[in-house]
C-alpha cells in the first residue's frame, strides 16, 4: 500500500502529540502520527509519580494524566494516530516504511517529517560488568514498566547502579511496595538525576546514595545473589582494585542514563550532534534535511516534559509552515545548501552541547538556547558570546549536568553573525 | 535523617530566642532551588534562595509541617494492568505508609476513569485519592 501525507510524525509521546496539535492549529490538515505502542503518551504512561505539567497546565499532574490531556488535544482535532505502527525506515526524500497489524506494510511519502521517537535506556552491555548472567538484572525503566503497568515487583533486595531519574523514582516505588533498596551506587561524584528526586526518593526513605562507587562483579547462577562493589578513583574514574566488597541482593537495577533513539535519523543521512546525540537543528527544530524536524528526547534528553511539549509545538508549527508555504520551503533549502544565512551555535567551556545548533538570519523574537553542562559548577555565569563579543551573562548559584539549563537571547543580537558560543565561567576551586 | 534537613543551630548572644537555620531543596519544579529558612521560636522568619514564591511556601511548610503528594497503584478486578492513583493534594508526610496501605486495600471495577475517587478522605486528611489512568473505557 502507498500513502501520501503532508506531515508524518514518528512517535506519539509528549513531543509527537504536541507537534500534531500545533501543526493542525497552524493550518496543516493531512497529518498522521505513527506510534509503535497501543496507546499514546510514550514514557509518560509508566511515570505514575507526580511532577508533570507545572509550567504547561499550572498544576502538578502524574505522567498518565499529562499524557491523557495531550492525547485529548490530538483527538479533539480529529488528527489520525496509527497505533502499533512501527516506522521501519526513513529516507532522505521523506519516504517512510511503516508496519502495523491493521495497515500491514505501508509506504508513506511525506512532505514533512517530525522525528519524535524519544529515547531508550543504556543497558548492561556498554557497562562491561564481569561475571555471570543470572536473572534479576534490569534497567530501571524495565522495572518501572513491570511495577506500574504489569503489577509485578521485580525483587525484594535491590541494589541500583547509577542515579538517573528513572532509578530514583523506581527506588521510591520499590520502598513503597515493601522492597528493601539497599543502596544506590554512582560512579561519578555527581548524580545523573535531579536533586528533587534525590531528596524525595532517597533521602525521604533513608536509602543511601554512594558516590564514586561502581559494581565490578555479578554473582549468582540462576538468580542474582550478590554484586561486588568497588571504590572509584575520582581522577581516573576507574574502579580501584582490591576495594571490592560483596553486597547481597536478588535484584540489580541499572539507571545509567538515556540515549536519543536516532536510528531512523541516521538512516535518513541526517548528521547527529555528538554532544546531544540528537540531530543538529535550527531554531525552528529543522534538521539539515529540509522538511525534517526533531523534538523532545530524540533531539536531546529532557528532564522536564513541559519543554518537550514546547519543542514539539515549535517543530509542529514549523512543519506546517514548511508544507503550506512553498517560499519557506525553497528558502530553507537554498540556505542549507552552503550553510549560508546561519549563525553556528557552539558549546564553549563547560558546556556539553547547545540546541539549536544554528540560528537562521531570518529568526525573529527571542530564541531559547537549551544546553547541559559537563560538571557541577557553583557560583558560575552563563555567558553568550556572539563572534567573540559578550551579549549576555547570567549568574547561576549552581549548574549541574542532571538539569538542563537554558538562556534566552534576542534574535537581533545574533543576526548576521557567524558564531554564537555558550560557555560557563566559574571561579577556580 | 535526610541530609538536606541537617540543622545548623546558631547561638547568637544578641538574639532573644533560639534561631535555627534549615536548608531544603525546593521540589516544586525541577529547578530544585536551594532554600535557606531561618526559624525563630517555631516560626519561619526568612527564606532565601527561592526563584519564585512557591519556594518560600515550600520552605515554610517543610520546616513546620512537611506535606507530600502520594502516588500509588490500585488493583482493578478483571484487569492485569493496575490503575494508578494519587492524593488529590499533598498530605502530611508522616501519613505516607498509612495512605499506601489504604490504596492497597482497594479493588476497583472496570471501567476506571481519571479523576474518579479511589479512597475518599484518606486517613482522615480530608483529601481524596483519585485515579490517574483510564482503563477499559
Ligand atoms: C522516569 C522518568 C521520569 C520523568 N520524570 C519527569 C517529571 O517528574 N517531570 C517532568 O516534567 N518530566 C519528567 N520526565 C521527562 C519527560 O517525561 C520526558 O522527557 C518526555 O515524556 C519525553 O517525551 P518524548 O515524546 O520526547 O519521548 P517518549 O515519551 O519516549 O515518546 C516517544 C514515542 O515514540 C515511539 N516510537 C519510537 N520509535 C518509533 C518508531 N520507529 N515507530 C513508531 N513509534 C516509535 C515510542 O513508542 C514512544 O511512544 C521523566 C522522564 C523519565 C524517563
Ligand atoms: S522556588 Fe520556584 S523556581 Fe525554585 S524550585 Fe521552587 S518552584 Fe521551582
Amino acid at each position: 500500500m502507498k500513502r501520501q501525507v503532508d506531515i508524518a510524525i514518528i512517535g506519539g509521546g509528549a513531543a509527537g502529540l504536541a507537534a500534531a496539535a500545533a501543526a493542525y492549529d497552524e493550518g496543516a490538515r493531512n497529518i498522521v502520527i505513527f506510534e509503535r505502542e497501543s496507546a499514546p503518551g510514550g514514557i509518560l504512561k509508566q511515570c505514575i509519580h507526580n511532577g508533570f505539567g507545572l509550567h504547561r497546565f499550572n498544576e502538578e499532574l502524574t505522567g498518565p494524566e499529562y499524557a491523557s490531556r495531550e492525547a485529548a488535544a490530538v483527538s479533539e482535532r480529529g488528527i489520525e494516530i496509527e497505533f502499533e505502527a512501527t516506522v521501519l525506515s526513513l529516507s532522505s526524500s521523506k519516504r517512510l516504511t511503516v508496519v502495523s497489524p491493521t495497515m500491514g506494510f505501508v509506504e508513506v511519502q511525506a512532505k514533512a517529517v517530525i522525528l519524535a521517537m524519544g529515547s531508550r535506556e543504556r543497558t548492561r552491555g556498554p557497562l562491561r560488568i564481569a561475571g555471570t548472567r543470572p536473572a534479576g538484572i534490569y534497567t530501571a525503566g524495565t522495572a518501572q514498566h513491570m511495577i506500574n503497568l504489569e503489577g509485578i515487583i521485580p525483587g525484594n533486595n535491590v541494589v541500583m547502579l547509577g542515579s538517573g531519574d528513572i532509578g530514583l523514582i523506581v527506588a521510591r516505588r520499590l520502598a513503597y511496595e515493601g522492597a528493601n533498596v539497599k543502596a544506590v551506587y554512582n560512579r561519578s561524584h555527581f548524580s545523573g538525576g535531579l536533586k528533587r528526586n534525590i531528596v524525595q526518593c532517597l533521602d525521604d526513605y533513608g536509602i543511601p546514595l554512594k558516590f564514586l562507587h561502581t559494581i565490578t562483579s555479578i554473582y549468582g547462577k540462576d538468580r542474582l545473589e550478590a554484586v561486588g562493589v568497588s571504590d572509584v578513583d575520582k581522577a581516573t574514574k576507574l574502579a580501584i582494585p582490591g576495594t571490592e566488597k560483596i553486597v547481597e541482593c536478588d535484584t540489580l537495577l541499572l539507571s545509567v542514563g538515556l540515549i536519543p533513539e536516532n536510528e531512523l535519523t541516521s538512516q535518513a543521512g541526517i548528521p547527529l550532534d555528538r554532544g546531544s546525540s540528537g540531530a543538529s537543528v535550527d531554531e525552528m527544530y529543522q534538521t539539515s534535511t529540509p522538511g525534517v524536524f526533531s523534538a523532545g528526547n530524540v533531539l536531546h534528553i529532557h528532564d522536564l516534559v513541559d519543554y518537550v511539549s514546547e519543542e514539539g509545538e515549535g517543530a509542529g508549527r514549523a512543519a506546517a509552515r514548511y508544507v503550506l508555504d512553498s517560499a519557506y520551503e525553497e528558502d530553507s533549502a537554498n540556505a542549507r545548501e552552503e550553510g549560508a544565512g546561519y549563525s553556528k551555535v557552539v558549546p564553549g567551556n563547560g558546556v556539553k552541547y547547545v540546541v539549536p545548533q544554528r540560528i537562521s538570519i531570518k529568526a525573529s523574537g527571542r530564541i531559547t538556547l537549551r544546553f547541559r553542562v559537563r560538571d557541577v559548577y557553583k557560583d558560575a555565569k552563563i555567558k553568550v558570546l556572539v563572534d567573540g563579543r559578550e551579549i549576555k551573562s547570567v549568574p547561576k548559584r549552581v549548574l549541574v549536568p542532571a538539569e538542563m539549563a537554558q538562556v534566552k537571547i534576542p534574535s537581533k543580537d545574533v543576526s548576521g553573525s557567524s558564531n554564537v558560543e555558550v560557555s560557563i565561567e566559574f571561579g577556580g576551586e | 535523617m535526610a541530609d538536606n534537613q541537617v540543622d545548623n543551630v546558631a547561638n547568637d548572644a544578641n538574639m532573644s530566642g533560639k534561631r535555627v537555620v534549615r536548608r531544603f531543596t525546593c521540589v516544586n519544579c525541577p529547578l530544585g532551588c536551594d532554600l535557606t529558612a531561618t526559624v525563630e521560636n517555631g516560626n519561619v522568619v526568612n527564606v532565601e534562595g527561592n526563584v519564585c514564591l512557591r519556594g518560600e511556601t515550600y520552605a515554610q511548610t517543610e520546616a513546620t509541617n512537611p506535606m507530600r503528594v502520594v502516588t500509588g497503584l490500585v488493583n482493578v478486578s478483571g484487569s492485569e494492568m493496575p490503575a494508578s492513583c494519587r492524593t488529590e493534594s499533598a498530605i502530611p508526610k508522616a501519613l505516607i505508609p498509612k495512605c499506601l496501605q489504604a490504596m492497597r486495600s482497594v479493588e476497583l471495577k472496570l471501567p476506571v476513569t481519571i479523576g474518579q475517587v479511589v479512597v475518599p478522605n484518606v486517613c482522615g486528611t480530608g483529601v481524596d485519592v483519585i485515579a490517574t489512568r483510564n482503563i477499559g473505557r
